[in-house]
Parts: C-alpha cells; sequence; structure tokens
C-alpha cells in the first residue's frame, strides 16, 4: 500500500511554532480528502503532543505516514522521560509549570485528549533518554 | 447566522479579519485549551479570555468559525500576527461570556 511520509522538527520551549506541524498534517490530509472527522482527530493529537514536546522535552521530531485507510504518527524526542506513564495519563495530572500554566495548558489534558482521539496509543519512554509515542489514526472514508 | 452578522447583533469589535461570511453554528466557552480543543465543535463561536498565540492554533486545529475575546481580554501581537496570516477572525466583546452567551443563545435558536 502507498503511503505519503512527512518529517517535523518540533523546536523546544518555542510556543510561537508549536502547531506547526499538525497544522501542515491538517491541510496536507484536507488536499487529500480525507473525512473532516479524521482530520481533526489527527490534528487535536499531533497538536498536544507537540505541545507535550515543547514544555517538557524542549522539542523533537515527528513522523508522519499517511495511509489511505490511517494516519500513523510517531513523535520522538530526547527529553527526561515519563517517571509513571499510568499517572501521566489521568486527566487532571500535571507536572507542567506555572507559566505554561497561564497560557492555557497544564491541565493535564494532554495525553488523555491524545487517547481519546485516536484509535491506538503506545508509548516507550526511559528515564534520561526520551520518550516515543506511536499513535494511529484509522480513516473510514 | 454569519460571523458579519455576529459582528452587527452582538456589537462585537473586530481584531483581526478571516472569512466573515464564515457561518456560526454553535457557541463553546472556555479558557482552558487543551478542554476547548477537544470539545469545541466545529463553526462554533468561542469566547475566551485567552488572547495568546496557541490560542490561535486551537481555533485553526479544532475549527471553529471564530474567536471572541470576553470581557474586552487583549490580543498580543504574536498572536494578532498569526491570526492574520491563518485567516482566524477574533472579535472583542466588553460583555462577559455568560451574558453574551445568552444573546448568542437567541441568536442561533
Amino acid at each position: 500500500m502507498s503511503s505519503i511520509h512527512l518529517r517535523y522538527e518540533v523546536p523546544g520551549d518555542d510556543f510561537t511554532r508549536a502547531g506547526e506541524a499538525s497544522g501542515a498534517v491538517k491541510k496536507r490530509l484536507k488536499a487529500l480528502g480525507y473525512n473532516s472527522d479524521a482530520i481533526r482527530r489527527v490534528a487535536i493529537a499531533m497538536y498536544e503532543a507537540e505541545i507535550n514536546m515543547v514544555i517538557h522535552a524542549d522539542g523533537g521530531y515527528c513522523d508522519v505516514d499517511i495511509f489511505p485507510d490511517r494516519v500513523e504518527i510517531l513523535l520522538a524526542d530526547k527529553g527526561p522521560g515519563i517517571p509513571d506513564v499510568e499517572k501521566a495519563m489521568q486527566a487532571g495530572f500535571s507536572t507542567a509549570p506555572d507559566n505554561v500554566r497561564n497560557l492555557g495548558f497544564g491541565a493535564g489534558m494532554g495525553l488523555p485528549n491524545i487517547k481519546k482521539y485516536t484509535d491506538e496509543m503506545r508509548i516507550e519512554t526511559e528515564i534520561g533518554v526520551g520518550t516515543n509515542l506511536y499513535l494511529t489514526v484509522k480513516v473510514n472514508n | 447566522m454569519n460571523i458579519k452578522e455576529a459582528v452587527e447583533k452582538l456589537n462585537l469589535k473586530i481584531l483581526t479579519e478571516g472569512d466573515l461570511s464564515r457561518e456560526i453554528t454553535d457557541c463553546y466557552i472556555g479558557d482552558l485549551l487543551s478542554w476547548v480543543m477537544g470539545r469545541a465543535g466545529e463553526d462554533s463561536i468561542w469566547l475566551t479570555v485567552m488572547g495568546n498565540i496557541n490560542s490561535i492554533a486551537v481555533a485553526t486545529l479544532a475549527d471553529v468559525s471564530c474567536i471572541v475575546l470576553v470581557e474586552n481580554a487583549s490580543l498580543d501581537e504574536e498572536a494578532k500576527a498569526k491570526a492574520l496570516s491563518h485567516d482566524v477572525t477574533i472579535l472583542q466583546s466588553e460583555e462577559n461570556s455568560y451574558r453574551l452567551a445568552t444573546k448568542i443563545y437567541e441568536l442561533l435558536k
């Protein structure tokens, strides 16, 4: 099955550029004629993950593979890792600093939102090494 | 109702102008961006006090119709530039979310 492969760098500690990757993927999917529900789910999940990388991991990169029936996304960073994934998955749990909360983030909704909007989600994380987040959004055209 | 009609009927100030003919079909109120992004419906008029650059990203990704900064909440320069480059309409109201929303409810009925 043919696919389109895209890669984006996510800059660390730069909120002004967070959302560029998800915005670009959204545009691309729209142009390819994917349905709006799938596009919305991809965009929201990716943006949350981008914001996480900006807040917690000093950036990273994002690989996107677009298939006819699904979109696969890898978000990889060399950040501090997630000590307790189960806790991080709880809605409302956040370790974001105050300056981030003032921007309207840090509500502890990031990972729960990502889970909600994707069909598959897998986290590989190692303390001091980094985190890989694998996401799949199925497309029902 | 489209954005232009909303501006006239709700006495809103236009801070950045996107497509004013865009329809408004629903309304959403919230300031926590992750919450809004996951829940605001497409083509909603979004009432918030968050006038920063991330609000623009959320508006774009959630595909809301426009943003209204209530209680004259300010729009920072970075956010303004991003809104203009992404054709996001940002409006401003003197009223608080509740009062404005009651009027929007009447208009959308």
